[in-house]
């Protein structure tokens, strides 16, 4: 149940008393909108929104090259956030446990899969390697670095260590077996799996939140805004994994031939992709965007294990603005998606979520009016 | 008729379970909302199983149907009854609405739609002061029948069910019948369908709009039973569980919703007192033990379960469709045979300049050409000459960049395939559009569907059938007469290539045309059905049936056609006579080469 989830809040008092310092008594009332307190909820809504550019990417770049409209993006940053703040805390996280879980359950899967249809003892080993020696020893190695206090840096490449190889390991396990079905079949498989992580994050990480500290203390007066390391953390690591993917999709093989399996599945097999290979790929960078973007959310809100989906979900309505195809018009909708939450959350803080869900309304009426053809499934 | 002996049980067992001595009310209570539920999975398993298309808003509808009733009735003093109709308008309203905005979009962007506005409303419910926020709406009053009060759960568990099977009564008769068949075609062979006449987005908004009409009486049932509303049933976890419910029973099936919806209702209720006890109360396994079971379902069994169950009854042999009134061709006119004959040798379809770019490649220029009316004429060339293209601009699958093209004197470019459809040209497609699932019989009936007249009601209460036994009656003729009589009752998909071609071309006679169009309807054929073929073509030319046709093999264009149009590189090279045509310099050089 997507129960009131307490996610980013804009916090229009303190941007009040920011501004005012020495006004009280009215917080939180709509009351007439001075040109500051547009500046501030522009500033917060920029910083979500930045977030939700990197998972509308995401949600792009795997919809074009599996067709799976992977609803539990939101988990990943779920995963990520609450990882890294336990880290920082000094305890061990439940990824841990889930990485190895999710392990043996893909050694399975592929153990399975090689009675079936042979492959012998390089194909088991390689298998035993990739989905149960590689996370034992990511594991083993949280194990020793977790509670010694080796600071944010450490902290946050581990969490990427322990949340990447879920997005492959899940690939295999719920989507590689159905990679060819209908998009539907796949939207609802996603859905499963979405409803298997946040009961899996209940158990592995518990039903209290956390929350990080920031990153640094540094804050930055620009005018009558105060810009934060946390921001500038935010904008500087969304611009530079922005620009990572396009580099990684125009420039190295790995990218080109996932764009090949993007615009044509069986003419990137016929030429040697293996497509199994560039799903499980796509999948991994989506974990990946979800680790960081967790990371990045976490000393800026209280993460519970079920946050990840409404904060996902943001992000989607990003990408279906972008036709979840353009990952410029999805950056830019998220940019808006953002500014549009917070300015809502101020004047309107009840109606909030039903705003910016509503979104997609208009967009879908947009691209249904402009759509002249009725299109053929399957 | 074994199935209606087991739907009989089925009711008797219903009907008995309250009346066990020492039954505890907790499972009768159980069972109603068994009820409940199938109510709405039922409505999926048309929306998806059915027609293609998902939703994981259906408790939205529902939570419509539950708060109208609820506001009306304990608010403002209306009885149930009188707020029924309320309920349902505004969950059809709210369909009709969603369904304008997505239908027309590619499939997956209405699942996604409905999952934004499934997770607004459930906000939005919590935060309207009228619908009473979080605390939702009590003291809403019990339903009551002929002045019998249904507030006790076993009075009311018989209201549920009987609403439950009849309508999955009802909607098993809309499935069988014309509407149904062009619902089944949603799914596959959107394209096929639209060039039969019908409205794919119109038939789309229909399923969408019943399936949330019978998650709004869900609703308003739910009220009225449980005699409070509060937003959590009509969550967004709620409308997964109903989509789990129709992909567990099997999507597609009908009395499968019921098999679902019973498992998981109480799969749900068995992992809420078990699980507890087992692990302690904080962990909540519903949601992995759910998400497990409907992963492994779509890798193991996508079909679900209710297609194991009926393996388990003997199989119920469909009979060929009897002889019928026949239906009424186009516009007979006293003494001829049809219409056909009237006419013969004027000009029917016109193109005049027609021209197609693609961007800055001209696929079709300024093509000029004529069919008349009792005449079979062939559009031949080598690969690459436009002529698909052509035939595209004619059906109105592909628009016009410059030119026009005429039917019976009225300008048809730029309308859409179905348009141009109701004006009697049906067509085949190059590359076999038949739904492989539904039978010939099926298939060819639905290229009669503007012949028929019966809507969605009159299928439903079965007052169709008279329209239906002529509609399949005629069906049928066309299948014997393109000799494929023994083949009717099975899918089409299990039939050959070729036959599947002469399958499409049986639908497109279904539909009473005046011009029939064929997309290479020789390719894949053996020689024999080739002479067959012909034979078929020639007779309805001398009918008074015009054709044209789009086709590689030489012998078999040279043999039947009276007029061929010669493309290459999307110009016209010379039209005339087959003989003419033979000799013709312009046109030994498209095929030979300049050395010939």
């Amino acid at each position: 149940m997507p129960a009131d989830v307490p996610w980013i809040k804009t916090n229009p008092a303190a941007a009040l008393a920011r501004s005012e310092p020495s006004e009280g008594g009215n917080h939180g009332r709509p009351r007439a909108v001075d040109g500051t307190i547009l500046l501030f909820l522009l500033q917060d809504g920029i910083t979500n929104g930045a977030i939700y550019a990197l998972l509308g990417i995401a949600l792009v770049l795997v919809f074009a090259v599996t067709r799976v409209i992977f609803i539990p993006q939101g988990e990943f940053i779920a995963f990520g956030a609450l990882t890294y703040a336990l880290l920082e805390a000094g305890r061990l996280p439940g990824t841990v446990w889930l990485l190895i879980v999710f392990g043996a359950v893909a050694f399975t899967f592929d153990f399975v899969a090689m009675l079936k249809d042979g492959g012998g003892v390089r194909r088991l080993a390689k298998a035993a390697l990739l989905d149960l020696a590689l996370p034992a020893a990511i594991a083993g190695t949280a194990m020793l670095v977790a509670g010694r206090g080796f600071g944010p840096l450490a902290h946050a490449a581990l969490t990427l260590a322990l949340v990447t190889p879920l997005g492959p390991l899940l690939y295999r396990v719920a989507f590689m077996p159905i990679a060819s079905a209908s998009v539907l079949t796949l939207l609802i498989t996603a859905v499963g799996v979405h409803l298997v992580l946040v009961g899996l994050g209940l158990a592995f990480f518990g039903a209290e939140g956390v929350r990080a500290p920031a990153i640094s203390d540094l804050m930055i007066e620009a005018g009558p805004l105060l810009v934060s390391g946390q921001n500038l953390a935010v904008y500087a690591l969304t611009a530079a994994s922005i620009v990572a993917l396009w580099l990684f999709f125009e420039r190295s093989l790995w990218g080109k031939a996932l764009r090949a399996t993007a615009v044509n599945r069986l003419g990137a097999r016929l030429v040697g992709i293996r497509t199994s290979f560039a799903g499980a790929l796509a999948f991994g960078l989506a974990a990946l965007v979800g680790g960081l973007s967790g990371i990045l959310v976490a000393p800026m809100t209280t993460i519970y294990y079920d946050t990840g989906f409404l904060i996902g979900l943001k992000g989607f309505v990003a990408a279906i603005i972008g036709g979840l195809a353009s990952h410029p018009i999805t950056a830019a909708a998220a940019l808006a998606v953002g500014v549009v939450e917070s300015i809502a959350s101020f004047f309107a803080s009840d109606l909030k979520e039903v705003i910016v869900f509503s979104l997609i309304l208009p967009v879908l009426m947009w691209r249904s009016l402009t759509q002249t053809h009725v299109e053929e499934e399957d | 008729m074994n199935q209606r002996l087991a739907l009989g049980t089925f009711a008797v067992l219903l009907a008995v379970i309250p009346l066990i001595p020492g039954m505890p009310v907790f499972w009768v209570t159980l069972l109603g909302n068994v009820g409940l539920a199938a109510l709405v999975a039922i409505g999926l398993v048309l929306l998806t199983g059915v027609g293609g298309m998902t939703s994981f808003g259906q408790a939205a509808f529902c939570g419509f149907g539950a708060y109208a009733t609820a506001v009306l009735t304990a608010t403002h003093g209306w009885s149930p009854w009188q707020a029924l109709p309320v309920a349902l308008a505004v969950s059809g309203f709210a369909a009709v609405v969603l369904g304008l905005i997505t239908v027309r979009l590619s499939g997956h962007f209405l699942p996604l739609g409905t999952m934004a506005w499934g997770l607004s409303l459930y906000y939005l419910f919590g935060k309207i002061e009228m619908l009473g926020r979080h605390d939702g709406i009590s003291g809403i009053p019990p339903l009551s029948v002929f002045g019998i009060s249904l507030a006790d759960p076993r009075a009311a568990h018989y209201l549920i069910w009987t609403v439950v099977i009849g309508a999955a009564i009802l909607t098993t008769h809309l499935l069988d019948s014309r509407i149904g068949r062009a619902i089944r075609a949603l799914r596959r062979g959107q394209i096929a369908a639209e060039s039969f006449g019908i409205d794919v987005a119109r038939t789309k908004l229909i399923v969408f709009v019943y399936a949330a009409l019978l998650a709004g009486l869900s609703g308003w049932l739910y009220a009225h039973v449980q005699r409070t509303v509060t937003p959590a049933p009509f969550g967004l976890n709620a409308g997964i569980e109903y989509l789990f419910m129709a992909v567990v029973g099997g999507a597609g099936q009908i009395w499968g919703a019921i098999v679902g919806a019973g498992l998981v209702t109480l799969l749900k209720e068995a992992l809420q007192r078990v699980v507890p006890a087992v692990f302690g109360t904080s962990v909540q396994l519903e949601g992995v033990v759910f998400g497990i079971a409907l992963v492994a379902l779509l890798q193991v069994a996508r079909e679900g379960l209710w297609p194991h169950i009926v393996g388990l009854l003997p199989a119920r042999q469909r009979a060929a469709p009897k002889p019928a009134d026949l239906l009424a061709r186009r516009a007979p006119v006293a003494g001829t045979d049809s219409a056909l004959e009237i006419g013969r040798g004027e000009a029917l379809l016109v193109l005049d300049q027609a021209r197609k770019q693609f961007g800055g490649l001209v696929a079709v220029n300024d093509v000029s050409f004529k069919v008349r009316r009792g005449e079979i004429v062939a559009l031949i060339g080598p690969n690459g000459a436009g002529k698909s293209t052509t035939f595209n601009l004619i059906t109105g699958v592909a628009a016009l960049t410059a030119g026009t093209v005429r039917y019976d004197g009225v300008e048809i470019s730029g309308t859409s395939p179905r348009v141009i459809a109701r004006h009697g040209v049906a067509r085949t497609f190059q590359h076999v559009k038949l739904n492989p699932d539904m039978t010939v019989l099926e298939n060819v009936a639905l290229g009669a569907h503007l012949r028929g007249r019966a809507g969605i009601l009159a299928a439903m209460l079965r007052l169709d059938r008279r329209d239906e036994a002529r509609l399949l009656a005629e069906a049928a003729h066309q299948i014997e007469r393109i000799g494929l009589g023994e083949h009717m009752m099975k899918p089409a998909g299990s039939l050959a290539l070729g036959q599947q071609r002469m399958v499409e071309i049986a639908r497109a006679l279904a539909m009473d045309p005046e011009l029939l169009l064929l997309d290479e309807p020789a390719a894949g054929l053996r020689h024999f059905e080739k002479t067959a073929l012909a034979d078929l073509l020639d007779r309805l030319r001398a009918e008074g049936m015009s054709v044209l046709l789009v086709e590689h093999d030489m012998g078999f264009v040279m043999g039947l056609t009276d007029h061929i149009v010669v493309l290459d590189f999307g110009t016209k090279i010379a039209e005339g006579p087959p003989e003419a045509i033979k000799t013709h310099p312009a046109v030994l050089e498209a095929y030979l080469g300049g050395a010939a």
